[in-house]
């Protein structure tokens, strides 16, 4: 979703329209399930764990983290979002608006920060992550769960938790909600 | 950089979606500076530079913690200790600056319409800030005024708002006005009939002499600065009397609705226009100001210097009309009520 608004705004504006599905709603509630079971292992419970979900795409990915590590668990991990506008590397190269919702509810120092994002793409939106994430604190760890990777890298950044590998080209656009992944094209408006 | 660079010059460029787009981006940058580390990258490599030809300590302080907390460079540029003095005229001071490279020039001046006129001689390659013209206007004060009232009543929309005092000599007033009733608020100016602009034709506002009689049903009380160097043209027969009828004392505030907030832009004369235990109640939000001042002022330089969003500011339809006429007393509206003070440019 994010990687969408982005790609909506001016120059780039259009419409997402989708292709195929790629996995559909119950799909994606088990990967959340069994992402959550990898969180829990990697880190030997959830002590000091803290989701941040990336505005606007990992928000509700985060929030959907949050029920099913309590299900699982049976504890409460703090769910913080982020708006990575700031500190993006394309600052001027087009337009950015930090419209998002910051808001982190706990002191980071010592704490694992779990980002969570809905599609991982350049990197270059975690990396933005990563810097401001510094300014709350200094994290014990920072790990990163997507629910696609969808290849593309153009900085040294991999996930921790992935729900699906997907294979893409780079003008392709991926679409997910907790209603299902979509493989689609952006389709400008009005050409 | 080819595209026509973006100002903030007035609250008249401004429409209701604008002010509320600066708002909600305040929000963000409210956020910001309650992290751990407040500064964020956002304006990296950027040079802004304070162009200020009239005393200021609040707005200039403020402007340089906006402009550090997004990572900007800045430069003071004083009227006191540069070749002004030698005789540099305006003009010949920009472009020397120009030439220095910057990308924001944030201006305060004793004369009306001179960020216009620095904004023409730059053919807009650089972005001007209006941090006060003459008794014309001051944006970035409206923008934190409508900021803090929002942020304790929620919105603007039909509340009641009295600006007091010497309305006549005050560009705060004039962007408030505007700024305020952009917002859907009603405004009431509330001073001696010798205290308000010549003529009011075209304000959207009510007028009264009768702080007694409008105060019990105002939201909010916006107290102006008591200039006392206008003390000499007598226009209020003694700081005294205008306490007596204008003032906001304790006894006065106890008649105000218990919501109601107290607001004044600084610098305060305790005992003047305001007494000194009001200054200090829970109702009164001038620190408040003077924080949102700094968030309000990183949301305008970032969305003019690093947003990369184009015509945000309503700049480039309004502007062309202002600068199409050379004569500073030709731009916006209230102008016509806000005659370019005598003597000037210093």
């Amino acid at each position: 979703m994010a990687e969408r608004e982005r790609r909506s705004t001016p120059p780039y504006g259009g419409v997402f329209v989708a292709r195929s599905q790629v996995m559909d709603a119950d799909d994606v509630r088990r990967a959340i399930w069994r992402m959550a079971h990898e969180i829990v292992e990697r880190n030997h419970g959830l002590d000091g764990v803290v989701l941040v979900g990336l505005q606007t795409g990992g928000v509700l990915m985060a929030e959907a983290f949050a029920e099913a590590l309590a299900e699982i668990d049976g504890t409460e991990v703090p769910v913080g979002t982020l708006d990575v506008a700031l500190f993006r590397d394309d600052i001027g190269i087009r337009p950015v608006l930090p419209e998002a919702v910051t808001d982190i509810p706990v002191d980071l120092d010592g704490a694992i920060v779990v980002l969570v994002d809905d599609v991982l793409f350049t990197g270059r939106t975690i990396r933005a992550a990563l810097d401001a994430l510094g300014s709350y604190g200094r994290p014990r760890a920072v790990q990163l769960a997507v629910m696609v990777d969808r290849g593309h890298r153009e900085l040294p950044i991999r996930p921790d938790f992935v729900g699906k590998n997907l294979p893409t080209r780079r003008d392709e656009m991926v679409n997910v909600s907790p209603s299902g992944v979509d493989l689609g094209e952006l389709v400008k408006e009005g050409r | 950089m080819n595209r026509h660079a973006n100002h903030l010059l007035s609250i008249a460029d401004l429409d209701t979606a604008d002010l509320d787009q600066l708002m909600r981006l305040t929000d963000r940058f409210v956020e910001v500076s309650q992290r751990q580390i407040p500064k964020v990258p956002a304006l990296r490599g950027k040079n802004v530079v304070w162009l200020f030809y009239e005393d200021s300590t609040r707005t200039r302080l403020s402007f340089e913690q906006a402009a550090k907390r997004l990572s900007a460079d800045t430069m003071t540029f004083s009227v006191g200790s540069s070749s002004v003095k030698k005789g540099e005229s305006l003009r010949d001071t920009v472009l020397t600056i120009e030439a220095m490279g910057v990308d924001g020039i944030v201006v305060r001046h004793s004369s009306a319409g001179v960020p216009w006129q620095i904004a023409r001689w730059l053919e807009h390659r650089v972005s001007v800030v209006n941090a006060g013209d003459g008794w014309h206007e001051h944006p970035t004060q409206a923008l934190l005024d409508c900021y803090t009232i929002r942020e304790r009543r929620g919105s603007l929309e039909g509340l009641r708002i009295g600006i007091i005092g010497d309305v006549k000599h005050s560009r705060v007033a004039r962007s408030d006005v505007l700024a305020y009733t952009a917002l859907g608020a009603e405004v009431t100016l509330v001073a001696p009939p010798t205290l308000l602009p010549p003529s009011l034709e075209g304000w959207p506002v009510r007028v009264s002499h009768d702080l007694d009689a409008v105060l019990p049903d105002l939201d909010v009380a916006y107290l102006l600065r008591m200039q006392r160097e206008r003390m000499t043209e007598h226009l209020v027969p003694s700081l005294r009397e205008y306490t007596d009828r204008y003032g906001l004392t304790a006894r006065r505030v106890d008649r105000m609705r218990d919501d109601a907030l107290v607001m004044h832009p600084g610098p305060m004369n305790r005992g003047v226009e305001i007494s000194a235990e009001v200054a200090d109640l829970p109702r009164s939000v001038i620190i408040d100001q003077v924080r949102n001042g700094v968030a309000v002022r990183m949301a305008v330089l970032f969305l003019l210097l690093g947003s990369g969003v184009d015509k945000v500011l309503g700049s480039e339809g309004a502007l062309p009309d202002a600068v199409a006429d050379p004569d500073p007393a030709g731009v916006p509206d209230l102008t016509s009520a806000a005659p370019t003070p005598e003597g000037a440019p210093r």
